[in-house]
């Protein structure tokens, strides 16, 4: 079992839900992020007072998969979630942590069966 | 349609013809020629034995007109006239709640929205109390009076028939500044002292009669403010600009003040700068009121440029400097956390903002129509000009650079809105927009002062702008009550021995040193007794937990 964490484009996010159905990936969580790197800020105007916004909205996906699923739901995060055909940097990134244990709270059940 | 074109053609050809033959009429006497005939004996029907000529007509008109004018001035109360200022009340109180607080609120951070629209709400309560107990007395009394005998020209006294010392009552000169205790607890103005209680008496045969005491419950009207509206609805309409002035103070302050100290400095301004500056500039007997022939500097503040706006923006200078900066400012970001209340509250104003100026004329008249108009003008003037110096100096116009322009417009065009038409309104307007942007966007930064949310840069700049303005764009016949009220002064504008924007720039620096120095001595007093401010750890979580123990927003529920 593995924990695939990843950050995209807050418009992205349709497509790569999307994306993930047709590979029947249809479990996964969802929140509204912030961060920086190689992308940069930008800034913004307040009456005049200009700041340098260098944390820029995300979105994270947190996807706990078994293991037969790890390559289709990686391809096809990254298949919805570049933008355009090259990428852009900003576009995000892509974790996969090994997963220890997996228990469905309703009837207790553990492991790959809980998924 | 083309018939309907044509048919529209011809009447207004009709009506041109019609009009050059009335003037053509008038003065010549001539009989009424049978193709107007028709149409004025159905409009009133004329005695058949003697044939009226147009003159006599228009004569007998001009009597009936002038007949019902007269009687309306005789029957003071206009009950048009008091629910057009009643209801002007309730918009200007909209502009603070939830106005104001609307607006503040969504440009300080997230942390502080609460405290910031408490302090709004808060002020409009204790201004309130205050106003009933003395502020109102204060403000609109009037003032010190003595007794003195009545004199001729050459300086003999005025005796009657039976030879007794004719006597009138004059204002002392303290009256120009200060009203007085005499409506304390509204009285003369809701209820009346003087009025005696309902007495029972009791007859031979045992039976009980009423005797109902003279006068009304509710007094009349009060000239000297107003002839057609009771007096408390007027001292009402002034409470409202009463609560809003030491709100936009605020905005100044914001973030960074302790509840408590809020509150001490909101009453004590409004009782010592507040009512006296009101009491100047419009009080019976105000050092600066046109509407007293005996004014020795008249100045033109129509709803209020001076008293509301120069002297809250100047305060609020006061308080930025006393305070200090905000924790981290300039360095840490501090931006607005949530523009669409902003934009909420500011519209708003906008609407309730009709209430401050057209209801300022005190009566649902012509110049109620005028000051709306050019409210609404100037307005829509400076909400292009702000975000279109942005766009040109900074790139992009900005959502708070045009509701700050709408801002910045109704400040400026708040005196000048029953003494200017409208394109004089538009061009104050416009350039009220680029102006407080520039004192806003530019010189705030490069002088240092942390006014958070701009009062002074807004408030006394655009303020002061639009007093100056007033005489620039000056229209004297756009207000009638000029020249009915001080002929003297009337004149003399007109003849160009008095300067209008001379006496306006008097006002102005008046209103900036009062305010300057009344705010001054309060702040002292606060800061070496309670403390202004909060503490450092007290900032950093915010005002919302430290003052007041609760939140804006939460995250779970």
């Amino acid at each position: 079992m593995k924990m695939i964490e990843a950050i995209i484009q807050p418009s992205k996010l349709e497509a790569v839900k999307e994306s993930l159905n047709e590979v029947e990936v249809v479990r996964l969580t969802i929140s509204d992020v912030q961060g920086f790197g190689r992308q940069k800020g930008h800034t913004e105007i307040y009456r005049g007072h200009e700041y340098t916004v260098n944390l820029l909205r995300k979105v994270k996906l947190q996807i706990a998969v078994n293991d037969e699923f790890v390559e289709p739901t990686v391809n096809a995060i990254i298949k919805a979630g570049r933008t355009g055909e090259e990428g852009k940097v900003g576009d995000g990134k892509i974790f996969i942590m090994p997963l220890q244990d997996c228990i469905r709270i309703r009837t207790g059940e553990r492991g790959p069966e809980a998924i | 349609m083309r018939r309907l074109v044509l048919m529209s053609c011809a009447t207004v050809m009709l009506l041109c013809g019609a009009s050059t033959w009335a003037q053509d009429t008038p003065g010549s006497a001539a009989p009424v020629t049978p193709a107007a005939a028709p149409a004025a004996s159905a409009a009133a029907p004329a005695p058949a034995d003697k044939p009226k000529t147009v003159e006599e007509r228009l004569a007998a008109v001009e009597a009936l007109a002038k007949a019902a004018n007269d009687s309306v001035s005789e029957n003071a109360l206009n009950t048009g006239d008091n629910a057009w200022v009643l209801v002007s009340s309730a918009l200007v109180l909209l502009m603070t709640l939830p106005g104001l607080a609307l607006f503040y609120g969504g440009l300080v951070r997230k942390r502080n929205v609460l405290s910031t629209m408490m302090q709004s709400l808060m002020i409009a309560c204790l201004v309130s109390l205050l106003w009933a107990f003395i502020g109102y007395s204060i403000a609109f009394g009037p003032g010190a009076t003595e007794t003195v005998d009545k004199k001729d020209d050459q300086g003999h006294v005025l005796k009657d028939d039976k030879g007794v010392v004719q006597t009138e009552t004059k204002a002392l000169p303290s009256a120009s500044f200060w009203g007085g205790f005499s409506y304390a607890c509204l009285d003369h103005v809701i209820t009346d002292s003087s009025r005696t209680k309902v007495e029972l008496s009791t007859d031979k045969d045992g039976k009980v009669s009423i005797k109902t005491p003279p006068g009304a419950l509710v007094p009349g009207a009060y000239a000297p403010y107003c002839a057609s509206i009771n007096h408390g609805t007027y001292m009402l309409f002034q409470l409202m600009f009463a609560i809003i002035t030491p709100a936009l103070i605020c905005g100044a302050y914001a973030e960074r003040m302790k509840f408590s100290a809020m509150c001490l400095f909101s009453s004590l301004w409004l009782i010592l700068v507040y009512c006296p500056l009101a009491h100047m500039v419009w009080g019976e007997n105000g050092f600066f009121n046109w509407n007293f022939p005996a004014v020795k500097s008249a100045a033109f503040d129509f709803a209020g440029g001076t008293v509301v706006h120069i002297s809250s923006g100047v305060a609020a200078l006061m308080t930025a400097l006393f305070l200090g900066k905000r924790k981290g400012y300039p360095h840490t970001p501090m931006m607005p956390h949530n523009l669409t209340l902003s934009f909420t509250g500011a519209m708003l104003l906008w609407v309730g903002w009709f209430g401050f100026n057209a209801g300022s004329a005190l009566q649902a008249n012509g110049l109620a129509v005028i000051a709306f108009a050019n409210t609404h003008f100037a307005t829509a003037a400076a909400a292009i000009g702000w975000p279109l110096a942005e766009w040109i100096f900074r790139g992009k116009p900005t959502v708070l650079g045009a509701i700050s322009g709408a801002i910045a417009g109704l400040v400026a065009v708040t005196p000048a809105s029953g003494f200017v038409t409208p394109m004089g309104a538009i061009a104050l307007g416009f350039v009220a927009g680029v102006l407080c942007f520039t004192s806003a966007g530019v010189m705030k930064h490069r002088l240092g002062y942390d006014d958070a949310l701009d009062a002074f840069g807004v408030h006394a700049i655009g303020g002061m702008w639009g007093a100056i303005a007033t005489g620039i764009f000056f229209s004297i016949d756009t207000n009638p009550a000029i020249q009915s009220a001080n002929p003297d002064l009337y004149i003399s504008i007109v003849n160009g021995t008095t300067s209008v924007v001379l006496g306006q720039a008097k006002a102005v620096l008046v209103a900036v040193i009062l305010s300057a120095v009344g705010s001054s001595i309060i702040l002292a007093a606060i800061k070496y007794t309670l403390g202004l401010r909060v503490t450092k750890e007290q900032e950093d979580e915010g005002l919302d937990l430290s003052q007041h123990g609760e939140e804006g927003y939460v995250l779970s529920g």
